[in-house]
């Protein structure tokens, strides 16, 4: 087989296969009543599932070396506290994100524990 | 409540929202993944590139397949040689998640019509999570809205993508840390999803899931197993409510 069909039934495998986990709920629920328990979760479903995505964006966090977590931790709870005070997504995000890059990029923590890089 | 959208401050009263009106609040909505997946696809890009394939099949797999872990899993299969098998298993694994996306979206995606197949072949984790936070403008089209917040994100995907694959590693931009935009946005968007419902339930259970699997799983399968000991939790707990409260006084 050459190597532009391996290529595209790779992909076609691969698109087949994202979009079956994706469009399986909508065909099984096409002409049947979802369950009850189902109904009631629904809505406690979408908050649950956004805390874990954020938990999961901390999958590689290394928490036993240094720094140990902490411009992860320090940023969440910066946007956190910003965006209940000032509620504004735009200002929480980016603000988040240059203040995350600051600590990572110039490796800020360091200071605090004497290691210099 | 007429928080029509978030990332805006301030709250707009619309009455009759015009087509190009309504696009400009998406684009709004979708600003923070483009800053997202710019930087992710150009990795993605980066790696499909590094592995010796041309840039045009960036683009393809970001057009067709469009799922970030997928992708990247993709390209180490490829590297390793894989069985079709082993492509379609893996994939199904990775992105069993979205499964649960579409349980809570059953309701908010009746009723777009001829939009709806689309809508669920661009189920990401971020544009699902902008789909359930963001409220519909009043007066506007929910489709079309869905719509062009799906199409964007895509398209941001799919840039991404072949912007890394074509400059490679010609470009030696620091942009360390960039991806945490995404974490960024999860925070701000479970936030709002706090002021929403009001109910705390939902995040106990979620930080429950979240750290037994960060410590129990590899980072690879975590968030599908967390996903699942999550939605348990969730089933326990309006079992116990609902035997405890007699009918119809249930929160």
């Amino acid at each position: 087989m050459s190597d532009t069909i391996y290529m595209l039934v790779v992909i076609g495998t691969v698109a087949f296969a994202t979009f079956i986990t994706r469009a399986l709920p909508f065909v099984f629920f096409i002409s049947r009543e979802p369950p009850k328990f189902l109904l009631t979760i629904e809505k406690n479903l979408p908050p649950m599932i956004l805390m874990l995505l954020l938990i999961y964006c901390l999958k590689d966090v290394q928490w036993l070396q240094f720094p140990y977590g902490a411009p992860e931790l320090f940023t969440i709870a910066s946007v956190t506290a910003l965006h209940v005070w000032k509620r504004n997504a735009m200002l929480s995000i980016f603000s988040g994100t240059g203040l995350y890059m600051l600590l990572v990029q110039l490796n800020i923590f360091s200071i605090f524990v004497g290691i210099y890089p | 409540m007429n928080l029509a959208i978030i990332g805006i401050g301030k709250v707009h009263q619309i009455m009759n929202l015009g087509s190009e009106n309504l696009f400009m609040k998406a684009l709004k909505t979708t600003i923070p993944v483009f800053f997202g997946y710019i930087p992710l696809g150009m990795a993605f890009g980066f790696l499909l590139a590094g592995a010796g394939y041309h840039w045009i099949y960036a683009l393809v797999m970001s057009i067709f397949i469009y799922t970030g872990a997928g992708q990247f899993i993709a390209v180490t299969l490829l590297a390793a040689g894989a069985q079709f098998i082993e492509f379609a298993t893996v994939t199904l694994l990775i992105n069993l998640r979205h499964s649960f996306y579409g349980l809570s979206l059953l309701e908010k995606f009746s009723g777009v019509g001829k939009v709806k197949p689309y809508l669920i072949f661009a189920l990401t984790d971020e544009t699902y999570a902008l789909l359930t936070t963001t409220q519909v403008p009043e007066g506007a089209s929910k489709a079309r809205f869905y719509f062009y917040i799906s199409v964007l994100d895509h398209i941001y995907w799919i840039t991404g993508s072949v912007l890394g694959a074509v400059l490679g590693s010609m470009l030696n931009l620091n942009l360390e840390g960039m991806t945490f935009v995404l974490a960024a946005l999860f925070v701000v968007l479970t936030i709002e999803q706090y002021y929403a419902s009001r109910a705390r339930f939902p995040f106990i259970a979620a930080i429950f899931a979240g750290i037994l699997s960060l410590m129990l799983f590899n980072p690879d399968n975590m968030l599908l197993l967390s996903i699942i000991i999550g939605t348990l939790i969730l089933i326990a707990h309006e079992k116990t409510i609902k035997d405890k409260a007699p009918p119809g006084d249930k929160q």
